[in-house]
């Protein structure tokens, strides 16, 4: 591989990686609280790209109101379903929850076909945000710079969020022992509405940085980019946010590298993840960094 | 004991001959649309009853059921396409010789399908149900996605994403809901035997079910497997009623539609997955209705494509939010509840038991 | 079979930094009741676990009737001929009372499942005698009046010598119960001590056993160990303990200090 294709993967795994750890955060966060899978929080990402691309398109606002608007719904969407969907399973058996969460991605998901349509449309990229790069031979889109960076704000966000404010401190207490913190006059769902809140806006932003990324819209964009996203996290260790941002990153490396080591088995990307998430099931599912999720027997 | 049990016998017995009665008649005097429909529900029956069993009765959150469903279907598929159509069907890459010239006749390629798809569900299990339910969930649907991601690729075994068309059609009722009723006896004498109470012991209280000396991997796995089987054999069935497969055909949405017949009927209840799957199979093709225009007082009301799954999954979060027992709960149909309201005419004759 | 039916050598449990149980060796002979006591988070149910296989320990060995039985699983040791009860009752909720017995029956059965079935005669056979011996049981405890009522709708007594039942269908040598009188008033308590003393006997079994509640463990008891800290702070008979000054201190506190003077 020359050196020039070799930097553009890498390029590409750090777009990659920062996208699939967005979006891991959220997985991580959620399941540390709840122990619960959210099957429809990567259809969150397919929800602001739709919101976004309407309002650029039909309604002509300028691309950071659509975008803003995009993320803002979006949040209240994720809030919303945990309020319906999932609040009243709370005390329900852990199967059960699941099936519900199953249930609102498949909603999501077809409710989209229907309100949109299966066919895959073209995202309006803002010219603002995205142009091309010369660098010697190579050409990349601003994107490659851009996404990496706001990622790292973003996930410097969340760090200082979950270690220095009250409410970061209250979800930490609320992953490691729910029900001690609920006697503790911590206001558990206060605490939850909370995590989906900011689960839901990073979902939201990388939907609309993937979007822009990979200009193709349609209402199953989601599923897979979801499950890569959950195995991620399970690789840095589920229940641990930084480990949700180390898997990301691996794993948007590792898949971008096998494909340009070994072409002949692209057909196989995508099984890729999941491989690698039945290895480390198996062999540490505790996750590169270690499991933050206390088991009781 | 023995007099009841003769009663309860003797009772299923004409239960069974009532319905090759009604098969004949549906056979006979139903046109070929409703046959289909009916036919597909006996598959979805036998796909609800298996997975009733893993999840139902074992507690086992399985979401692999579409990757058996494929390698069953596949299975048969090679095995009952004659050469000929091999040899028209591949033609990107020859099929392997070794299955050029196979052709078996339809039941034997049913059970074998049956058997491979329970093999798979034997290496899928060993390391997946070392797992909690949440992670179990995730791997099966894992494996389940590499199983369709290899029989795309492995063009010369499966013919790749092109599929395999020409696969012996079958319209008979009898094949269908002959299986279904087979599936439906052997998994009731499986779940009344002390295995079923070992499986819902498991599922109740797996650490007191260990405590008692039941061993929790290997019952586990039994469960998994049985349910596998019958797995592949619908997956066969699939294949002979529509008489193609190709992998884009097990995607989750499978899964997802069998789940909903589960949770409809009642997680815990046989009886419940079959009148589920009926019902859930007549509504899919009454829902057609709803995606097609309809002309109302003159009106035309645009069809809205995809919008039986958004109702379906409406429903599912309704029964899972509100009705979570479903529509049987882990109740049966059984004679002793009609036994017992015979009692009322006919006195003391039935009077003990045992 | 040895005198002693149970045995541990310095047996200790680690989590990570926490150290449960520290080299603790106790004895229980053939045929006793031997009682554990200790303060809450002293460790005992811990050692139950480790005992029936829920836990490994992270050194020491264990073992029963002679055999060595660390660290295996725990349905393998149920067969070896342990059984046990739960601090919080873990019945089947799904099942019956004769249904959560019969389970117990299920790792003693000879038949396959294709023997099941198809209904052979070995199946059938075996499972009628399982059947027979579980309205046996029940009879012996005066729970075959409900034996077709569901488990969990039973009276909490009820549901605690259910649980204990149950353990007995699995033909054990000895039986460990956690707790078996919690909850209970002293007259139920009372009812209880009665029924672990015929238990013992009628069945040719070693008990070991979890309690808190005084009279009982003082009543039945052939032997106590006491436990703090995952450490044995004293072992004896009643008399003794009961006049020991560190148990009095650690865990009876006021309660014997007229004893004392």
């Amino acid at each position: 591989m020359s050196t020039d294709i070799f930097l553009q993967n890498i390029a590409n795994s750090i777009t990659l990686g920062s996208l699939y750890a967005l979006i891991a955060i959220g997985y991580t966060m959620v399941y540390g609280i709840l122990r619960l899978i959210n099957f429809a929080h990567a259809d969150l990402l397919m929800v602001a790209s739709y919101i976004a691309f309407y309002g650029i398109l039909v309604f002509t606002l300028p691309w950071w109101l659509a975008f803003a608007i995009a993320i803002v719904l979006t949040t209240l969407l994720g809030i919303g379903i945990e309020k319906a969907a999932y609040r009243p399973l709370r005390n329900a058996p852990r199967i059960s929850v699941l099936i519900s969460a199953i249930g609102v991605s498949f909603l999501l998901e077809n409710i989209g076909i229907v309100a949109i349509g299966a066919r895959p449309k073209s995202f309006p990229r803002p010219t603002d945000l995205v142009w091309s790069i010369h660098v010697g031979n190579i050409s990349f889109l601003s994107l490659t710079i851009i996404i990496p960076i706001v990622t790292l704000i973003l996930l410097l966000a969340v760090t200082l969020l979950v270690n220095k404010t009250k409410i970061g401190m209250a979800m930490r207490a609320v992953s490691r022992d729910f029900e001690t913190s609920s006697l503790m006059a911590v206001n558990v769902n206060k605490v939850i509405t909370a995590t989906f809140a900011v689960g839901s806006a990073l979902a939201a932003i990388g939907g609309l940085l993937w979007s822009m990324q990979y200009p193709q819209v349609d209402p199953l964009m989601g599923v897979f980019p979801g499950l890569k996203c959950f195995i991620a996290a399970v690789m840095g260790g589920i229940g641990n946010i930084p480990g949700a941002m180390l898997g990301g990153y691996v794993l948007g490396f590792c898949e971008v590298m096998l494909v340009g080591f070994f072409p002949g088995l692209s057909g196989y990307r995508d099984a890729f993840a999941f491989v690698i998430l039945i290895v480390i099931l198996l062999f540490r599912p505790g996750g590169i960094l270690g499991e933050n999720v206390v088991e009781k027997v | 004991m023995d007099k009841r049990k003769r009663s309860k016998n003797i009772l299923t017995v004409i239960v069974l001959l009532l319905a090759c009665i009604l098969l004949y008649l549906a056979q006979n005097y139903l046109n070929a649309f409703y046959i289909r429909v009916l036919n597909l529900a006996a598959i979805f029956a036998i796909l609800g009853l298996s997975m009733n069993l893993v999840l139902g009765f074992t507690g086992m959150f399985s979401l692999g059921h579409s990757g058996f469903m494929c390698i069953g279907a596949y299975t048969a598929a090679i095995l009952t396409m004659s050469p000929a159509s091999k040899e028209l069907i591949y033609y990107m890459e020859p099929i392997v010789p070794v299955l050029a010239k196979v052709e078996w006749p339809l039941f034997p390629a049913i059970i074998a399908a049956g058997v491979v798809a329970a093999l798979f569900g034997i290496l899928v299990g060993i390391p997946a149900l070392r797992l909690r339910d949440d992670y179990l969930a995730i791997a099966t649907l894992g494996f389940a996605e590499i199983i369709r991601i290899v029989v795309t690729n492995i063009v010369s075994i499966t013919n790749g994403s092109l599929g395999l068309k020409n696969i012996p059609s079958v319209n008979s009722i009898w094949v269908y809901w002959g299986c279904a009723i087979i599936t439906l006896l052997i998994l009731k004498r499986v779940i009344s035997s002390s295995w079923g109470y070992a499986f819902r012991a498991i599922r109740d209280n797996e650490i007191a079910a260990e405590a008692m000396g039941i061993s929790i991997f290997k019952h586990k796995l039994i469960s998994f497997t049985i349910g596998a089987f019958f797995a592949g054999i619908a997956g066969a069935l699939m294949g002979f009623l529509i008489t193609s497969v190709d992998p884009t055909m097990f995607k989750f949405l499978f899964t997802f539609q069998i789940l909903l017949v589960v949770v409809l009927g009642g997680m815990g209840s046989l009886t419940g997955s079959v009148i589920s799957a009926l019902v859930i199979t007549i509504m899919m093709e009454v829902l057609r209705v709803v995606e097609q225009p309809i002309d109302l007082f003159g009106l035309t009301i645009p069809g809205l494509s995809g919008m039986r799954m958004v109702i379906f999954s409406i429903l599912l979060l309704l029964v899972i939010l509100f009705y979570r027992q479903g529509l049987m709960g882990t109740k049966e149909f059984n004679w002793d509840w009609i036994l017992d309201k015979l009692k009322f005419f006919k006195s003391r004759k039935r009077g003990e038991a045992a | 079979m040895s005198a002693q039916t149970l045995r541990t050598d310095h047996i200790t449990m680690e989590f990570g930094g926490l150290r449960a149980v520290s080299e603790l060796s106790l004895e229980v002979p053939a045929g006793s009741i031997v009682g554990l006591i200790g303060p809450n988070g002293a460790g005992k149910t811990t050692v139950f676990n480790m005992i029936t296989g829920v836990y490994k320990p992270t050194s020491g060995s264990i073992l029963f009737q002679g055999q060595d039985i660390t660290g295996m699983k725990s349905d393998k040791i149920t067969v070896q001929g342990i059984a046990r009860t739960f601090q919080n009752i873990r019945l089947f909720q799904s099942m019956t009372v004769l249904e959560n017995v019969m389970i117990s029956k299920h790792v003693r059965m000879q038949a396959n499942l294709f023997e099941a079935v198809f209904g052979l005669p070995r199946y059938t056979r075996a499972s009628n005698q399982n059947y027979e011996a579980c309205m046996e049981l029940l009879k012996k405890v005066e729970l075959d009046d409900v034996c077709n009522e569901a488990a969990t709708s039973l009276p909490y007594g009820k549901q605690r010598r259910l649980e204990i039942v149950r353990a007995l269908a699995t033909e054990p040598s000895l039986l460990l119960l956690d707790e078996p009188a919690a909850g209970m008033n002293p007259a139920e308590s009372l009812d209880l001590m009665d029924f672990v003393a015929r238990v013992r006997d009628e069945f040719k079994l070693t008990v070991l056993m979890i309690e808190h509640h005084m009279e009982v463990v003082m009543g039945i008891c052939d032997k106590i160990y006491v436990l703090d800290y995952g450490v044995t702070l004293a072992q004896g008979n009643p008399e003794e303990i009961q006049n020991d000054p560190k148990v009095i201190e650690a865990y009876l506190g006021a309660v014997d200090i007229d004893a004392k003077n």
